[in-house]
């Protein structure tokens, strides 16, 4: 009995030495921030990428951490709203004392940060696509920016378009900042594949119906039909479309890459075109594509643990993310340092959204390139070649 | 000819959806004086609410059908008893933003329970839709027009012709008074609630196969649900919906003849128009609009 | 002003010197307040409107989102100074109030509210179509500056926004306690009697109206110098609810509840941050309890609690 207490006592007392020994040098996580738009009109955005960097946080942090030091990612609901973006940026860097931001997921929320993270010489890694994040870049010496631009995905649409001899289109899009953005670039690009915009219609976010507006498409002589939106009101446009018979082929934004899209439309989306980043159809990737072996890891994995796939927007989290923590594995817990890194060592960097070149000159990294050309077919997606 | 059809269509679609919620607030206008905001989410409850029967529960379209207006009905009960009965009508600003706080509540609930995508299921028949002199009419539209005209003569005759109705009327105009001749004013109200958010789930049961329900479809809807009651004369069911019909119609000859982006100012310089110049809607009286309390 | 109002005012004051003090050393929290300051503003204008001359609006995000889009647009795009555009901003806001308030005159209770929703509906549709950058707002926008001397920091904002409200405060309970106020409550009470008694009825209305845009003018403009992009997403519907709920939870019929409701809203959402998803079911139903069991508004019923105590 006397030897087993002396055992036990033995065992206590390395048990409690082992635990004060871990516990003073427990190393302080790397702390990072996020301001996704978890709630609100763009939850559609906020919710994948929210759930992206959980997972990746959970993956990394399992695996050990940054070089044996975990990190702790702080996400904030900015509920799609400039103001509370900026307030919870705010809490971020003071109150968290982060070491880089990633978010916001709209452009208006990115808009209202670039003041106040310069300021606070913080790094912040967007999830929203407009270009003024991002530019003119001399003013954007702390942003960067994962999502593509959206003049690439237009001009995929339109090189697409240009082989198929279409030059007369009609484009319809949602009045909000991603449908406004997409229709800015549309016009601006027109002129440069010889692409005549004969008429130029729009919705709104809770609209039901868009047959007047295809409607008005068609009577105008349109060759095709091009609609910029996110959310429901593509599928509407998409069965709208179908129902009238058009008879002009239907394409739609990169918001498109989603198979719940699919589901909802039903019949209706055979045949709709949309330039769609390479994660909705990594397995239509040959073996050797550089970003096929992540995309299925993100793809498999997300879809076990949220039971949903994660969609384009998810992965501009991914990218984000991945990028600062591979500039504190490289270079540490040093926003300077971080920035720089992610500024000049990103090149040829694979990721969910493409190929990142990220450059001084580029905050972004990814021109059309990025996307690949894809068609409905039978329910499921088909690359066009 | 053909593109002038299409734009009436399409205004008819969502204008029976406008007349039915325009409809909903009148009931319990006519009732209770009050006008509930949250009129929308009852709209939103009876898409969603539908499609968890039909798609998740897998029950057959008429069990679903009764038990999705069921519960809309239930839930307008509870909002009515824990929330307008309490306050016994003190003050007009404080019903309006009690209805304003109630419809956050269930944008939350309906957030919690079904997340923020959009949800759909199959139009109630199947088959190819019309044409008529080259414009497309679904089937679903027609039926959604035909359920709306249905209702209305439905609640039509409910509120003249029945003593329920009339006795509903009566609390509108003098609770009092009503209270003196043994009409239980209390009960007038709840029923009013609940037959006003079945008016709701109805257009809501009906219009998702076409265009789809979110969560958060039902401020919209009740803005211009709202602004049809206004333009046929607040507590005229015949007038809110004939509102309801214009401002569709109004808006897709708008988006279709002039230009997209100002279809919903439109509707809404109308309804000012409206209000500015004929207070009482297109078929009030403006003796009726003195009388009333609010 | 009345005693009890005079030591309420030299605590607010006296709160409005520390806060920064105390807190100074978060923006964090120095922003909330200073967001507080601004929703302040338009408050006291909608309690005005609504408590003391009986009218109702639900579209001051209309003239908060005309001051604001003004104002940054002269001194964005015509690189006015900021003061000027800032004035030229309440102008025009109170002219648009002008074209509301002439024909709103002969409505009443819901057909007013509705005018005025109408109102904030198509300003906001406006500003959707025609505003520079259309939905996607805009950005630039220079801070604020007077005299040389321009605001950067939230704690300079801070005391800039509250500094307006104290103004502004003493300018408006001077108002009620002159011969227009009570001329307001005589409205409030009884239009039929006020006329009777000579009061000019039709214009007190519209100069009330126009008190209360210019209110809200002048906190759009200052938000828009503060936060430096602004979109049309920021002025809808839902922001007039959002000071009507301040106005009405905080106490209709005076002042200090305009003041104290919108701090209580503007905090609220930050307190429910950790409820994430649940927070937009917290509010509401924290709105729907407060509605249900502070029927008066939480002022009154603390004023009232102090009665009770000194007698």
């Amino acid at each position: 009995m006397k030897r087993a207490r002396k055992f036990l006592a033995i065992f206590f007392a390395v048990f409690f030495v082992v635990g004060a020994l871990t516990t003073v040098y427990a190393k302080e996580p790397y702390k990072i921030g996020a301001v996704f738009a978890v709630t609100g009109p763009a939850s559609f955005l906020g919710e994948p990428e929210k759930n992206t960097t959980l997972m990746l946080k959970d993956q990394i942090n399992a695996a050990g951490g940054i070089n044996g030091t975990p990190i702790e990612i702080i996400i904030e609901d900015s509920k799609s709203d400039e103001t509370q973006a900026v307030l919870a940026a705010k809490k971020l860097l003071e109150k968290d004392n982060v070491l880089a931001i990633i978010g916001p997921s709209t452009t208006g929320e990115s808009m209202a940060l670039v003041p106040i993270m310069n300021a606070a010489k913080t790094p912040l890694i967007s999830c929203a696509a407009g270009a003024g994040i991002t530019q003119p870049v001399k003013e954007r010496y702390w942003i960067f920016k994962t999502p593509q631009y959206d003049v690439s995905a237009v001009e995929a649409i339109y090189t697409h378009m240009k082989k198929q001899k279409i030059s007369k289109i009609g484009i319809v899009s949602i009045s909000t900042g991603f449908g406004d953005a997409g229709r800015k670039a549309l016009l601006d690009m027109a002129p440069k594949y010889g692409m005549t915009i004969v008429a130029d219609e729009r919705y709104g976010p809770k609209d039901s119906d868009m047959t007047t507006q295809l409607t008005k498409i068609k009577a105008a002589g349109a060759q095709a039909v091009i609609n910029w939106s996110v959310g429901p009101g593509q599928v509407v446009v998409t069965k709208n479309w179908a129902a009238l018979k058009m008879g002009i082929p239907l394409y739609q934004s990169h918001g498109w890459g989603s198979k719940k899209n699919i589901e909802l439309a039903g019949k209706a989306a055979e045949g709709v075109i949309a330039p769609l980043g390479r994660l909705v159809v990594w397995d239509k990737l040959h073996d050797t594509h550089p970003q096929k072996a992540l995309l299925k890891k993100y793809s498999r994995d997300y879809e076990a643990k949220f039971k949903g796939e994660p969609g384009t927007f998810g992965g501009h989290a991914y990218d984000s993310l991945m990028m600062v923590v591979e500039a504190l594995k490289k270079v540490g817990p040093d926003k300077k340092k971080i920035r720089d890194y992610i500024e000049t060592k990103i090149k040829k960097w694979p990721g969910t959204g493409g190929i990142f070149n990220m450059s001084p000159q580029d905050h972004c990294g990814l021109d059309k390139t990025a996307f690949e050309m894809v068609v409905v077919k039978n329910g499921d997606w088909e690359i066009l070649k | 000819m053909t593109v002038f059809l299409q734009f009436l269509f399409s205004g008819l679609t969502i204008g029976a959806v406008y007349a039915m919620v325009g409809l909903g607030f009148n009931i319990i206008y006519n009732a209770t004086s009050i006008i509930n905001l949250a009129q929308g989410e009852f709209v939103v409850i009876g898409g969603l609410v539908m499609w968890f029967f039909i798609e998740s529960v897998k029950l057959p379209f008429l069990v679903s059908l009764v038990l999705t207006l069921l519960t809309t009905g239930v839930v307008a009960l509870l909002m009515e008893r824990l929330t307008i009965k309490p306050l016994k009508k003190t003050d007009l600003l404080l019903m309006i933003m009690i209805t304003v706080a109630v419809s956050i509540v269930l944008r939350g609930l309906l957030m919690f329970k079904f997340g923020k995508e959009p949800y759909v299921y199959a139009p109630f028949t199947e088959g190819e839709p019309l044409q008529i002199y080259g414009a497309i009419i679904q089937q679903q539209t027609l039926w959604i027009i035909g359920i709306t005209c249905c209702c209305i003569v439905l609640i039509y005759l409910f509120f003249s012709r029945t003593l329920l109705g009339k006795a509903m009327r009566a609390c509108a105009v003098n609770p009092t008074a009503a209270k003196l001749v043994g009409i239980n004013v209390e009960r007038m109200v709840m029923i009013s609630f609940v037959l006003s958010a079945i008016m709701g789930a109805i257009a809501g049961v009906a219009i998702t196969p076409i265009s789809l329900m979110e969560y958060d479809k039902g401020p919209m809807l009740a803005v211009k649900g709202f602004s049809a009651a206004i333009m046929g004369g607040l507590g005229r069911g015949r007038g809110s919906v004939i509102g309801g019909f214009i401002i569709g119609i109004l808006e897709s000859m708008t988006a279709g003849y002039l230009h997209s982006g100002l279809k919903d100012a439109v509707a809404l310089i109308i309804l000012l128009a409206v209000l500015f110049f004929r207070p009482a809607g297109l078929f009030g009286s403006k003796a009726m609009l003195q009388l009333r309390k609010f | 002003m009345s005693r009890g109002n005079r030591t309420a005012y030299i605590v607010f004051v006296a709160l409005i010197i520390l806060f920064p003090l105390l807190f100074g050393g978060s923006s964090y929290t120095i922003s909330i307040g200073l967001f507080a300051g601004i929703n302040a503003l338009v408050a006291i204008g909608l309690s005005i409107l609504m408590g003391y001359a009986g009218q109702i609006s639900l579209g001051q995000a209309g003239f908060y989102g005309i001051g604001a889009y003004v104002s940054a647009i002269l001194s964005t795009k015509y690189g006015m100074p900021v003061v000027p555009s800032l004035a030229a901003a309440m102008v025009t806001a109170s002219c648009a109030s002008v074209f509301l308030a002439i024909p709103a005159l002969r409505l009443k209770g819901h057909y007013l509210a509705v005018a005025t929703l109408g109102f904030g509906e198509i300003v906001h549709v406006a500003l959707n179509e025609w505003g520079p950058g259309g939905p996607s707002g805009f950005g630039d926008i220079p801070h604020f500056s007077v005299f040389g001397y321009t605001f950067t920091t939230a704690n300079e904002y801070f005391y800039l926004v509250w500094g307006i409200v104290a103004v502004v405060m003493i300018f408006s309970f001077n108002l009620i306690n002159s011969r227009i106020g009570r001329a307001f409550r005589a409205i409030h009470d009884s239009e039929l009697a006020s006329n009777a008694m000579g009061v000019d009825v039709a214009d007190l209305k519209v100069k009330v109206f126009i008190l209360s845009a210019l209110y809200a003018a002048l906190a759009g403009g200052l938000y828009a110098h503060y936060i430096t992009f602004i979109s049309p997403g920021n002025f809808t519907l839902f922001y007039s609810v959002l000071v009507l709920m301040m106005v009405v939870v905080g106490g209709i019929n005076n002042l200090w509840g305009a003041v104290i409701g919108s701090i209580f809203i503007t905090v609220l959402p930050e307190l429910l941050r950790k409820f994430e998803e649940f927070d937009v079911l917290a509010y509401g139903l924290i709105l729907t309890l407060s509605l249900l069991f502070f029927r008066k508004g939480v002022v009154p019923l603390i004023t009232e609690k102090l009665k009770k105590r000194s007698m």
